[in-house]
């Protein structure tokens, strides 16, 4: 069964990660990147991508003429989406585990983060009519 | 003679590397001469190189590889074109159909005589002015490299579905654009040679970016550019730019070791440790960029070469000739409108003459709306300041860039800039 580990970041202000010492930011990245390659190695990870910042969205609708219509600027929101993980797992027990592993990224000091992660399963094709 | 046929065999065991893509071209481009219908050459090229996966490491090479691969994907095809016409009209089966067998022993025996004009052909459909850049690259990768397209769906990350839609609608715009069977010359010669080039260096630069993570999962797009930018090479050892753009990757390629540090992050060219550069590719690179600078016409690729060259025949960053490579980028930029290179020739600027100029030229960029909420600008701005002794400034630009970039690698980079800065001296 497949999982999508959503992270997100409060939406008030810039990156947190923008203004931590090199040390902090050195151990964040390093275990992000090592935690992909565990995911990929155990064979767990379907795909990753983490996105760009916020300020660069848009929210479109279509107009009445069904053209692209924006609002300019991505709205406030109380937080945004960073990044995300697509997981293909046994049970769901594992895909809270993986989401839990990513939440407990080291922070500022090297503290645990506990970033909020929404696992989402995925939908599947129905089951084979017997 | 028959039994000396069969002591020419290669034992049974694993391929030589790359035969079957070296092959590929080759053998798609007499199929599809003769019979002209591409899409149904490219599908009988394919499943004839399955075959060949599977059969020659077990059975032994055949005497003749080449022969074999066209053999089987002219019968894949003419099969196919029976059922199809079976389908269709039956009737109509006797005036399609050319006896395989004919043809083969033709084609098996004629190499060499037009292999270069059906390589080059292949090429310049693949890479023909009616695709897209994404389909001329997955299509050249698919039809010229031969490579699967679960290969070339891994490389990109997208779904194997999606890529193999996206070679089948190459397929048709190329139907539907009209082929050329007769080989260009002078000025469209060159036309589709350079679209034939920026193909080749968009694959390279997608494997030399890597700007997804995690990167252990993608395919080498560097190396399979550069070896069949060293076929398209082969193919026309007199073209100054497709010489040039050959040297480029070489140049380019050989600092890859000394590129990324151990947690993969980003080191600048100037904190690379010189010891892992690949002197064969530097020695190769410079042979090749040298021989065409005197002799032709002055080319994009043959300077971004040039300027690869000066960097890699530096032995420590400090004795850079960024003399030199300042007058290269003012040569670059008469010959291309890209603000990309205006900035590279700022960097330089600042090398030679101080911060200060750099940063004069950088301002004079702003007003190009090409750049002007470029994360590049920012970053090189970020890196004058801090030169200049601006600490905060540099901080500041670093932040604004790494907010702007599209690639995690540089972001963790830029972030990690803005920090060493930001902490006290």
């Amino acid at each position: 069964m497949k999982y999508m580990l959503m992270m997100n970041h409060p939406g008030t202000g810039a990156y947190q990660v923008m203004s931590w010492p090199q040390e902090d930011l050195r151990r964040h990245i390093g275990f992000m990147k090592t935690f992909a390659k565990k995911l990929a190695a155990a064979g767990e990870l379907v795909m990753a991508e983490g996105l760009a910042t916020p300020d660069q969205a848009k929210l479109i609708r279509a107009g009445k003429d069904g053209q692209p219509a924006t609002e300019g600027v991505f709205p406030e929101s109380k937080e945004f989406l960073v990044g995300f993980w697509i997981v293909d797992v046994e049970t769901p027990a594992r895909a809270y585990a993986i989401a839990a592993e990513a939440s407990a990224a080291p922070g500022k000091g090297g503290e645990q983060m506990s970033i909020p992660i929404e696992v989402r399963q995925v939908m599947s094709a129905p089951p084979i009519e017997p | 003679m028959v039994e000396r046929a069969d002591d020419s065999r290669q034992l049974p065991g694993p391929l030589p590397q790359h035969l079957l893509r070296d092959l590929a071209p080759q053998v798609l481009g007499v199929v599809v001469r003769r019979y002209r219908d591409f899409a149904a050459c490219e599908d009988a090229v394919q499943e004839a190189l399955i075959a060949a996966a599977e059969q020659w490491p077990r059975d032994g090479l055949p005497d003749n590889p080449r022969a074999w691969l066209i053999h089987v994907a002219v019968r894949r095809l003419t099969d196919a074109v029976r059922a199809e016409t079976a389908r269709r009209h039956r009737e109509e089966l006797t005036v399609s159909l050319v006896p395989p067998d004919e043809q083969i022993a033709l084609g098996a025996d004629s190499a060499g005589t037009n292999e270069r004009d059906d390589t080059l052909d292949l090429l310049f459909m693949c890479c023909h002015p009616a695709l897209s850049p994404a389909s001329a690259i997955a299509l050249t990768l698919r039809a010229v490299g031969g490579l699967t397209t679960a290969e070339i769906a891994k490389a990109f990350m997208v779904p194997e579905a999606t890529m193999a839609q996206r070679i089948s609608r190459a397929k048709q715009t190329i139907e539907a654009a009209g082929r050329q069977f007769e080989m260009p010359a002078g000025d469209a010669l060159a036309a589709r040679l350079g679209a034939v080039s920026h193909v080749l260096y968009l694959i390279f630069s997608e494997g030399y970016a890597a700007s997804t993570w995690p990167e252990l999962i993608r395919t080498d797009l560097s190396s399979e550019a550069i070896r069949l930018t060293r076929m398209l090479h082969g193919l026309v050892p007199d073209d100054p730019e497709v010489t040039g753009l050959l040297a480029l990757m070489l140049l380019t390629d050989a600092r890859r070791a000394a590129r990324t540090g151990p947690a993969g992050e980003i080191v600048p060219l100037d904190q690379q440790d010189r010891a892992l550069w690949n002197r064969q590719a530097i020695a190769e690179g410079v042979e090749l960029v040298s021989e065409t600078l005197p002799r032709s016409l002055i080319g994009p690729y043959q300077v971004q070469a040039a300027i690869a060259a000066v960097h890699d025949e530096a032995p420590t960053a400090g004795e850079t000739d960024w003399a030199q490579i300042l007058a290269l980028y003012g040569l670059l930029r008469r010959l291309s409108d890209n603000p990309v290179v205006a900035l590279n020739e700022a960097v330089a600027a600042a090398m030679v003459h101080g911060p200060a100029v750099g940063l004069e030229r950088l301002d004079a960029l702003t007003v190009d709306p090409r750049l002007a909420h470029h994360h590049r600008l920012d970053a090189v701005r970020g890196h004058l300041l801090e030169r200049a002794g601006d600490r905060a400034g540099a901080v500041a630009c670093y932040r604004r860039a790494a907010d702007r970039t599209t690639s995690v690698a540089e972001r963790d980079y830029l972030l990690l800039q803005a920090a060493r800065l930001d902490e006290p001296p």
